[in-house]
């Protein structure tokens, strides 16, 4: 039993279904990659394992989601939920307040006050994210200043430091340089000691390189999942391995 | 004529009738100054105004106006940014919105005259609490709700989108979402808007006539009640404006100076106005700057 | 523990919540109870003391009597004053305003954004009374020495409120311009049109509808203002005799007079059926506004 496992799961946009009969199984500790081509549901999928999904009025779902065995809807409370699923997404968007304040954020809501606990979480996520060196002068300076690339590892930070458990990534390097990519993607290998990474990316050779598991999504549906090296080198299925292969997508 | 001189001939006349506009304002604001200027001195602006001599100030009127104002904005404030929140934030599509928003029209294009006649209705006769400032407030507040809510949703909209997710994605209630992180990035904004509404309270005059009345005792400022007749602070009391002296000056003719007041009390009107409209314009350019990424 | 408890969820989500809603919900109950008050004291001129709607809008006559018993309530006359200044405001600053806006966009818009734009604010900022005392202190000697007579006329009136709705017509048809898309100017200088012919031909038909609703938002503003009219206007019960003479408005009167009348005495419940009548103007203005809208929007 995976960490995260969806059974049955269909989501509906108003009548149009967007996810068909996923079943998924997401192993602890490891890296897990959403690829296929874009407006597939790997987006959809990843928002509805935190429940960010309802914050669309239109969306509606049936089947099952479990976190650790445990179903999201009825055994959680999505605030608690989200603490321990944090999320990273495509575009930086750090709130326009001081580096330090970005990531206090977090435990601040879940009700830490100490000033002591909170300096002590900002250096550890800063740590986490590879942004320390490049944070720990300027962390009361607006984080709107930092580069594109600077703000991502800020925003990674700030899902660090309400201690989650996993972390769902929705095209987190999309909108960033090179440089910037790769430094994110060479965080990926530290995050999966301590956390279980789920990534949505439409970019096949990333998905290649820093994951384990892969899933391969076309039109709502699960065409195949399953190590990393058996989704690239030995696909099961030939839409899979024209997805590969760069024959469409 | 070609069509290139007819060209020519509009653009020109299109310049004239502009310049024509701009020295038009600045000469309205020019001749109440310079007619007014000669009043702009302590005795006028804090002294006492005379009922049937010549000489008298405008003390009572000036500080009224400013009292009024702060009144009227801690009361429409509150619920001009919630009104703002709701509609932004909570308020789904469909029958309830479209509702609040015919209301907000209706509102917004009611004559002051007409809000002002509803506060005399409401506020002073079937409240029993006569011409005051209370009610003076209240009916300002109906006219300036609008705007502010108006103001208030676009800010909020504005500033919600991008970062909500991240708020909400980290654990954060709507309402925590909105507290600690969309509302202060609308404040600039909001801000702006109650400065402007200020200016516009400011000048009003219609609306309190028949709420705030237009006539006021000597204010005694040692006392500090809310309620007591007499004293400066109280919300019961009749509470003459600026705005409306200048029109009961002009209307009752019992001044033997009512030239020189009109012109001198206009003249302070009008500075007053002028500095909300301009510390409006450098607050709002000073905060955006401080808060979009200042290294 | 996976769900929160009661009081946190009270303190973080509802009370906010039910804060924002009742602001958002009392906007709805202010309307209704405006509308309810001033529509129940102004029904009572008909209701309690018996007047036929049918002679209030369409009588003539207005004569007060002392005790009230014999007055006769007509304000065509006020109507008739109000829509003259109206009318005659609107015809003024349209043109103005529209050729304003076209400024702003088209011809210069670093001198619009500038300049004319902060003009026009400070336009808005200044109060109605202080347009009114300018009106009387400047205007109306001027008037009188351009064409004798006493100077307050209605003339006066519709001068004073040209130049207080100028700015907004002018903003709201420069909001229209600025919605046109370009490339229906490209096209038209791409045909070889000048400047000013695309504006004719292109531009203005383009922004019609955003236009009128300036236009009719204009003419709302001026039927509603009350102390810059009533300062200048003259003030008297009758028709005015030319554009020179005086007259009164629905605004004006109710502004001279609702102080001195006794409240429930029947000449005072004939004021509040004259604001019963501006609420419904509102209204109307209100409804043609969004049904120029909406025609605007199916183009």
């Amino acid at each position: 039993m995976g960490i995260i496992e969806t059974k049955d799961l269909d989501l509906y946009y108003g009548n149009v279904q967007a996810l068909k009969k996923i079943n998924l199984n997401i192993k602890a500790n490891n890296v897990t990659a959403l690829i296929g081509p874009s407006g597939c549901g790997k987006s959809t999928f990843l928002r509805t394992i935190n429940r960010m999904n309802d914050l669309i009025d239109s969306v509606r779902i049936e089947g099952e989601v479990l976190f650790e065995g445990k179903n999201i809807y009825k055994d959680f409370d999505e605030i608690h939920l989200r603490k321990r699923i944090g999320m990273v997404f495509q575009r930086p968007n750090p709130f326009p307040m001081s580096i330090y304040d970005n990531i206090a954020y977090g435990p601040r809501i879940h009700g830490i006050k100490n000033k002591g606990k909170l300096d002590e979480i900002v250096e550890m996520s800063l740590k986490g994210s590879a942004l320390w060196e490049e944070a720990k002068d300027r962390l009361k300076k607006s984080a709107l200043g930092l580069s594109g690339g600077q703000q991502q590892r800020l925003c990674i930070a700030r899902t660090l430091a309400v201690e989650p458990e996993v972390l769902l990534m929705d095209e987190p390097t999309s909108a960033l340089d090179p440089i910037s990519t790769l430094k994110i993607e060479e965080l990926m290998d530290e995050l999966k000691k301590q956390y279980t990474v789920i990534i949505v990316t439409h970019n096949m050779q990333q998905a290649g390189r820093i994951s384990d598991e892969t899933a391969f999504f076309l039109t709502g549906e699960v065409v195949e999942s399953g190590k990393t090296e058996d989704i690239f080198y030995k696909p099961q299925d030939k839409r899979t391995e024209d997805y590969i292969t760069g024959r469409f997508g | 004529m070609s069509s290139k001189s007819k060209d020519k001939i509009a653009t020109i006349v299109l310049y004239i009738l502009s310049l024509l506009v701009v020295f038009l304002l600045v000469s309205f604001i020019g001749y109440i100054l310079y007619k007014g200027s000669s009043s702009l001195n302590f005795k006028f602006i804090f002294g006492n105004p005379k009922s049937s001599e010549a000489g008298g100030g405008i003390g009572p009127m000036f500080f009224n106006s400013f009292y009024l104002l702060i009144v009227t904005l801690i009361l429409t404030v509150p619920l001009g940014v919630g009104a703002g929140i709701y509609l932004a934030e909570y308020a789904k599509e469909g029958k309830v919105m479209n509702i609040i928003r015919l209301c907000i029209d209706t509102m917004s294009s009611l004559p002051s005259i007409v809000v002002g006649l509803f506060g005399l209705l409401v506020f002073v006769q079937l409240s029993k609490w006569g011409y005051s400032l209370i009610a003076g407030a209240l009916a300002i507040t109906i006219l300036n709700l609008s705007s502010l809510t108006r103001v208030s949703e676009n800010a909020i909209r504005a500033a919600s989108s991008g970062v909500k997710e991240a708020s909400v994605g980290l654990g954060a209630t709507q309402w925590q979402t909105i507290w600690k992180v969309i509302l202060p990035t609308a404040m600039p904004q909001i801000l702006t808007g109650v400065i402007l509404s200020s200016g516009r309270i400011f000048g009003e005059a219609a609306a309190l006539i028949f709420t705030a009345g237009s006539s006021t005792s000597i204010l005694h400022f040692n006392e500090l009640s809310l309620i007591g007749k007499h004293s400066a602070f109280s919300l019961f009391r009749p509470t003459e404006t600026l705005a409306v002296y200048i029109w009961k000056v002009n209307s009752e003719g019992m001044l033997p100076d009512a030239t020189k007041v009109a012109n001198g009390a206009s003249a302070v009107l009008i500075l007053m106005v002028l500095i909300f409209n301009f510390s409006a314009r450098i607050i709002g350019r000073r905060i955006h700057r401080s808060f979009t990424g200042s290294k | 523990m996976n769900k929160r408890s009661l009081a946190s969820r009270i303190k973080n989500e509802y009370i906010g919540k039910a804060y924002a809603t009742i602001c958002g919900l009392f906007i709805i109950f202010l309307t209704l109870s405006i509308i309810f008050f001033i529509a129940s004291k102004g029904l009572s001129t008909f209701i309690k003391d018996g007047h036929s709607i049918y002679s209030f809008i369409f009588s003539g006559t207005w004569k007060i009597d002392d005790m009230g018993v014999n007055s006769k309530f007509g304000p065509l006359i006020f109507i008739t004053g109000s829509t003259i200044i109206a009318i005659g405001a609107v015809i003024i600053s349209t043109p103005l305003g529209i050729a304003l806006a076209i400024f702003m966009n088209m011809i210069s818009p670093k001198l619009g954004e500038k300049i004319l734009q902060p003009s026009m604010e400070l336009f808005v900022g200044i109060p109605s009374v202080v347009y009114g005392w300018i009106g009387i202190s400047v205007l109306v000697p001027v008037i009188k020495s351009l064409f004798g007579g006493i100077g307050i006329s209605a003339l006066a009136g519709i001068i004073v409120l040209s130049v207080m709705i100028l700015p907004t017509i002018t903003s709201i048809a420069s909001d229209a311009i600025k919605t046109i898309p370009k490339d229906y100017i490209e096209a038209s200088y791409g045909l070889g049109a000048t400047r000013w012919q695309t504006i004719i031909r292109v531009i203005i038909p383009a922004a019609k509808s955003g236009i009128s609703t300036g236009v009719v938002l204009g003419l709302a503003r001026a039927f509603g203002e009350s102390l810059a009219v009533q300062m200048v206007i003259g003030n008297s019960i009758s028709f005015p005799k030319g554009i020179l003479g005086t007259t009164s408005t629905l605004t004006s009167y109710l502004t001279m007079n609702m102080g001195d009348s006794v409240f429930g005495t029947p000449n005072n419940d004939a004021l509040w059926s004259m604001a019963l009548l501006l609420l419904v103007i509102s209204f109307i203005f209100i409804l043609i506004i969004r049904v120029i809208g909406k025609r605007g929007e199916v183009k």
